[in-house]
């Protein structure tokens, strides 16, 4: 299982400046734990404490917001793209 | 609809013989009002390329002075405007572009006392701040004033931009994208973090497209899809904004039905 996985500049101190990360996992959350087990700290920049996304970042499975699909445990198949989306405010 | 002197149908003639515009499309833009909150990075391509347009009407909506700082990125002031209100710094510039644009400056920040007096003149809102508390009262209030809202935003090296209408019986609002704001402190902003100057350029430009698309009644406007620009890797990308059914502001049962300060809410000093 081969997910690409595209990271926003202001996560990217998480994933060693990488722009896109390949991981594995049939759900979300699996990616996410692969994600960070390379990268720790990966996982609480885009997981709340409270074990849900957190509010102000939304996660898109190609182009579908995972909110409106299972969140965490959306399945994922091989050559997905997941795209994780912080809320900016800059102008 | 007024009629087109001989001197604007040279002025808008490559718009004119454009058949998606025409003179009708012409005639729609010097009609209509347009509110262009934040003067600055984004704020300063959309006003140009508006007024450049012939939209009749541009309000800019800014308490900050123009600083040396800002001139990487905000066409609208030059160096010898350091130090001037930028609405009227940009009044002026827009005045020399195009001189039959009527420009409304606004002097203040946009906050839950006046936000719904100031939109109430306006056809369409372009939200181009620098702060989350502008953003959702941006939102907040054009929603309640029944405006289309052009919303763009931008950081180092991405930027964001999506349409949210409330006359589209599906549009999303900007609560439905990004239900809450981060928690103050976690993201950085553009004077911390830097902002690469033509990602403005660029993310204003788009903004001022859906603009004229929307007042025009042109195209596919971004209502419902949120578009992802990334320079560095110079891919664009759209993603699907879905309208939120438990959205305390546009979903069936609201619990914001009059503006907040975010300020307070957010807890952060902009």
């Amino acid at each position: 299982m081969s997910i690409q996985v595209r990271i926003p500049t202001v996560l990217r101190k998480h994933t060693g400046d990488q722009a896109t990360v390949q991981a594995s996992g049939t759900t979300l959350a699996q990616v996410i734990d692969d994600i960070d087990a390379r990268h720790p700290g990966f996982r609480a920049a885009v997981v709340s404490e409270d074990g849900a996304l957190h509010r102000f970042i939304n996660v898109y499975v190609n182009d579908e917001d995972v909110r409106f699909l299972e969140s965490l445990q959306t399945p994922l198949k091989d050559g997905d793209t997941v795209s994780v989306l912080p809320a900016v405010a800059g102008g | 609809m007024r009629d087109l002197s001989e001197e604007q149908v040279h002025r808008y003639a490559r718009h004119i013989i454009l058949p998606e515009v025409g003179g009708e499309g012409q005639r729609r833009l010097m009609d209509s009002k347009v509110l262009v909150v934040g003067a600055g990075g984004l704020g300063s391509p959309v006003a140009l390329y508006l007024a450049a347009a012939g939209v009749g009407t541009l309000g800019l909506v800014d308490d900050d002075l123009v600083e040396l700082t800002n001139l990487q990125r905000q066409i609208l002031h030059g160096t010898s405007d350091i130090g001037r209100p930028k609405v009227e710094s940009g009044r002026d510039t827009i005045a020399h572009v195009n001189p039959e644009v009527e420009v409304r400056t606004h002097l203040v920040r946009l906050g839950s006392g006046n936000a719904m007096d100031i939109l109430a003149g306006y056809d369409l809102v372009v939200d181009g701040s620098d702060n989350f508390p502008t953003r959702y009262l941006a939102n907040d209030a054009a929603r309640m004033g029944g405006l289309p809202l052009v919303t763009g935003a931008i950081f180092q090296f991405e930027g964001q931009v999506t349409v949210f209408d409330p006359r589209v019986d599906v549009s999303p609002c900007y609560r439905c994208l990004f239900p809450n704001p981060p928690p103050p402190g976690s993201v950085p902003n553009c004077a911390q973090a830097g902002v690469f100057g033509v990602l403005a350029g660029v993310v204003g430009c788009i903004q001022a497209t859906e603009a004229i698309k929307v007042l025009t009644g042109i195209g596919r406007p971004l209502v419902g899809s949120l578009l992802l620009y990334d320079a560095l890797e110079m891919s664009f990308t759209k993603v699907r904004v879905v309208r939120d059914e438990r959205c305390p502001l546009c979903g069936p049962e609201p619990s914001i039905t009059s503006l907040i300060d975010y300020e307070h809410f957010c807890g952060v000093n902009t």
